[in-house]
């Protein structure tokens, strides 16, 4: 009777294609974003006149492309049912240790992979506990996050590295036609991101794990190896976000990173990941950063004072969600009211 | 001995189904009378009318002679009728005062609870009880059986007159559930009426005074127990037709597709083994808790086994995983779909290629062409009504629901299929479906373990049928000679092996 019901609802608006095309347009949270995306670009285009220069373009993406790289392993964690909250502070341990490595005279891409050997092993140390030990992610990642800072600083003695070798410099300030090669990478990495978890079989296993462990457990899926893979490709990107940061800023800062989670999880979750698991894409979390650096970037232009854009950040986020939540719950109202009257 | 109760005429309608029709029970102080009936019977609503969790439609509820009706669980109490559920709600990081007298902690003009008095009646309680518990213990650190008790405590505490207890001994030992029965003839013997539901005759027959039984809503009669027998008993509990329902069954047997040898689960002494043969169903019965499930999933590589070996086809196979179970051709079907079947919040679709991945892979990549092919061919197959292969499991109806989940089982092209309630809260046209759905597999060489809770489809559907009482596989009965009647005589321990080996301790 159910399924019934719902195909009289799909018949009746079959009459027109175009309508049921923009209806189903409509529910795409992507879609919903770029459009949000685009208005607030047009607004801050005409009230300051400064936001469509390729100055202020590039200084944006350039502002969130380690967080964008972040956001891939982010999304494949939200996906699983988890969440990493040790990615900035990982972050921060994979610049540190690439630069300790560059100043004992390393070859850069050596010292890189260096770096992104730190992030793989602290994710690896997360995944193991989350799913061999049975520490919930919350409790594992808010410890990793306060043992990989505690590794940065201890290491630097809370100072900056400096003094590491120019050729190391073009990941991060380099520029190919014009764009940044730092803006490219990251482009990369979301690309190749967004594709794995749509299409490979090994990360698809990722939304079926989240969606239902127990049943995802007896379909033959190997759930403790998709969690680890999970967290690991998590810090691993954190990891090598925070060595390109260090190769854009020319230090490795022990406080590189600081917040970065939230920022990042929260780009996530405005882009459609639930926290529950099952459900979320990179693309949809790249454009939720990009919502946020789109109001963040208007905040400057507008001259608000930088102490706002916390307090603006917030609000934006529970808006989005919010009203998420809401239209969801008026979708199901309706759909039962369909249900009672048929 | 004085008529407490007497609920005569009691109605009770749920959607879709009539859960009660004129149901009558009375219960004399000091005496424990036993609630008998198979699943649905409606013995529980019963009790929960009678305890005010539900309310009946039609009939009358006499308690001392004064009509009452009971509109929720804390009117019951007051008038003296207290319910023990079968599932303990206790609160396990609280003491056994606070989970005796939560909601009714003695407080001062503060509203600071005062714990010296709380812990004083809590004593009190349990001293009248002649328990030797401490009640500041945590609940936590109890054995089950001691929480069982204090749940006992919490209801007496409300000075009730009659005491409803369901199925209180299914997560104790022996030991433990004879110390409850000391506990309940005890209580009986001060004046307190008791309804005792249980699946377990063996219990039944040592510790009630009376036992009613019901049958698809209806009370069939009641006996004293010193004037009734086992037999009789189950003889009221079942009897019923079976339709043209079920399909034809499959008198020969092949060869050997699945051999179980001396499987030992985990904290359990005494090995199961048994052998499932090409073209048959196999049924499984037992009454809840009987430990099917957990031998099907031990089988499946779900849970570890102590010990044991499988071989397929008289090959000697590893099963460590559900995946390895799969690579070998089993499929398991859980009891519970939504729980640990399904994929509520993803497409048709993708619940039925789930535990198929390998084969819409190419060189690493799902194709959506081949998934979708798959789908389509299952969802037209098995008739599955979905307006599309993208919708949400969770929107189609329950029989729906559970054919997406034979899909997802049969797109792996499985030698052996274990199903584990299959046809549970699902309609009776699809309900038809799975059944010949089922022997049409067990035709095309897929062999099929069936569990199931409801006789009649272990009955019509079953080549050959093992009981499970308590964790072993106490009986072994042809098709041919099967009865209800047998099946719940080997269920309740009354006959088999290890009935024996209880009767011992």
């Amino acid at each position: 009777m159910q399924a019934t019901t719902v195909r009289d609802a799909t018949d009746a608006s079959a009459a027109n294609p175009v309508l049921q095309f923009l209806k189903r347009l409509l529910r795409l949270r992507e879609f919903m974003l770029i459009v949000m995306i685009v208005l607030i670009g047009l607004v801050l285009q005409l009230a300051t006149g400064r936001f469509l220069t390729t100055a202020n373009l590039n200084a944006i993406t350039l502002g969130f492309a380690t967080s964008a790289i972040i956001v891939v392993g982010m999304t494949a964690a939200l996906v699983a049912g988890g969440f990493d909250l040790s990615v900035g502070s990982v972050m921060a341990m994979g610049g540190v240790t690439t630069a300790v490595a560059l100043r004992a005279d390393v070859p850069v891409l050596l010292a890189m992979g260096a770096g992104v050997g730190a992030g793989i092993l602290a994710g690896l140390v997360n995944g193991l506990l989350i799913t061999k030990v049975g520490i919930n992610p919350f409790i594992t990642t808010l410890g990793m996050l306060s043992i990989a800072r505690g590794i940065s600083l201890a290491i630097t003695e809370g100072s900056p590295l400096a003094n590491l070798p120019s050729e190391f410099f073009v990941f991060g300030q380099g520029q190919t036609l014009n764009i940044p090669n730092l803006v490219l990478i990251a482009l990369i990495i979301v690309l190749i991101g967004d594709v794995l978890m749509r299409r490979s079989a090994p990360f698809r296993q990722i939304y079926y794990v989240g969606g239902n462990e127990d049943a995802a457990r007896l379909s033959g899926i190997n759930v403790d190896r998709v969690k680890i893979g999970v967290f690991t490709l998590s810090a691993m990107l954190a990891a090598l976000a925070g060595v390109l940061a260090v190769s854009r800023f020319t230090v490795a800062d022990p406080g590189q990173g600081v917040g970065e989670e939230l920022r990042v999880i929260a780009a996530c979750i405005i882009g459609g990941c639930s926290l529950k698991g099952g459900r979320g894409t990179v693309i949809g979390g790249l454009l939720g950063l990009i919502f946020v650096g789109f109001i963040n970037n208007g905040l400057v232009l507008l001259r608000v004072p930088v102490y706002y854009q916390q307090l603006a950040m917030g609000i934006v986020l529970l808006l989005a969600v919010g009203f998420d939540t809401i239209s969801q719950r008026w979708q199901e109202r309706s759909r039962k009211a369909t249900r009672r009257t048929s | 001995m004085s008529l407490l109760l007497e609920a005569s005429q009691i109605t009770k309608r749920f959607p879709g189904t009539l859960a009660l029709d004129r149901a009558h029970i009375e219960l004399r102080a000091g005496e424990i009378h036993a609630v008998l009936g198979e699943n649905g019977a409606g013995k529980s609503t019963l009790m929960k009318i009678i305890s005010g969790v539900y309310t009946a439609d039609e009939g009358q509820i006499l308690l001392e002679g004064r009509p009452v009706a009971p509109a929720n669980p804390h009117e019951a109490l007051e008038l003296g009728i207290a319910i023990v559920h079968q599932e303990l709600s206790v609160v396990p990081a609280l003491s056994v005062a606070e989970n005796i007298f939560g909601g009714r902690l003695p407080t001062n003009a503060l509203g600071m609870v005062r714990y010296n008095r709380l812990y004083e009646n809590a004593r009190s309680v349990l001293q009248d009880l002649q328990l030797d518990i401490d009640p500041r213990a945590p609940m936590e650190t109890l054995s089950v059986a001691n929480q069982q008790v204090v749940e006992i405590a919490k209801a007496l505490s409300f000075q009730c007159k009659i005491l409803i207890l369901d199925e209180p001994t299914s997560a104790l030992t022996a030991r433990e559930a004879d110390i409850l029965f000391g506990l309940l003839r005890r209580l009986a013997s001060e004046g307190t009426g008791i309804f005792y539901i249980s699946h377990k005759l063996s219990e039944i027959f040592t510790l009630a005074d009376r036992v009613t039984v019901l049958r698809d809503g209806r009370t069939i009669g009641t006996r004293a127990i010193a004037k009734t027998t086992p037999d009789e008993v189950i003889r009221m509990m079942v009897g019923r037709e079976l339709g043209d329902f079920y399909p034809a069954k499959n008198p020969d047997q092949g060869a050997p597709l699945l051999e179980v040898r001396d499987l030992r689960l985990n904290g359990q002494t005494e090995a199961n083994s048994f052998s499932l043969y090409d073209g048959e169903i196999l049924g499984i019965a037992g009454l809840i808790g009987s430990g099917r499930s957990e031998l099907a999933r031990a089988i499946f590589g779900a849970d570890r086994k102590a010990s044991g070996e499988i071989l397929i086809d008289g090959k000697r196979v590893e099963i460590n995983s559900p995946a390895d179970a799969i690579r070998h051709g089993l499929g398991y079907l859980p009891e519970d779909r939504k729980a640990a079947g399904l994929f509520l919040d993803m497409a048709v679709r993708r619940n039925i290629v789930a535990a198929d991945l390998k084969e819409i892979t190419r060189h690493g990549f799902i194709s959506n062409s081949k998934e979708r092919s798959i789908a389509e061919q299952f969802v037209s197959r098995l008739n599955i009504n979905t307006p599309s292969i993208d919708q949400e499991v969770r929107r189609l109806s329950g029989g729906n629901q559970q054919k997406a989940l034979v899909a997802k089982w049969l797109a792996i092209r499985p030698r052996i299929l274990i199903v584990d309630e299959p046809t549970r809260g699902i309609d009776v046209g699809a309900k038809r479906e799975i059944h010949f759905l089922l022997r049409e597999l067990a035709a095309n060489h897929v062999g099929i373990i069936m569990i199931s809770s409801e006789l009649p489809e272990i009955l019509g559907l079953s080549d050959r049928i093992l009981v499970m009482h308590e964790g072993m596989i106490v009986g072994e009965i042809d098709a041919a000679d099967a009865t209800e009647e047998l099946i719940m005589t080997y269920a309740s321990g009354q006959q088999g092996k290890v009935y024996a080996s209880n009767n011992r301790s």
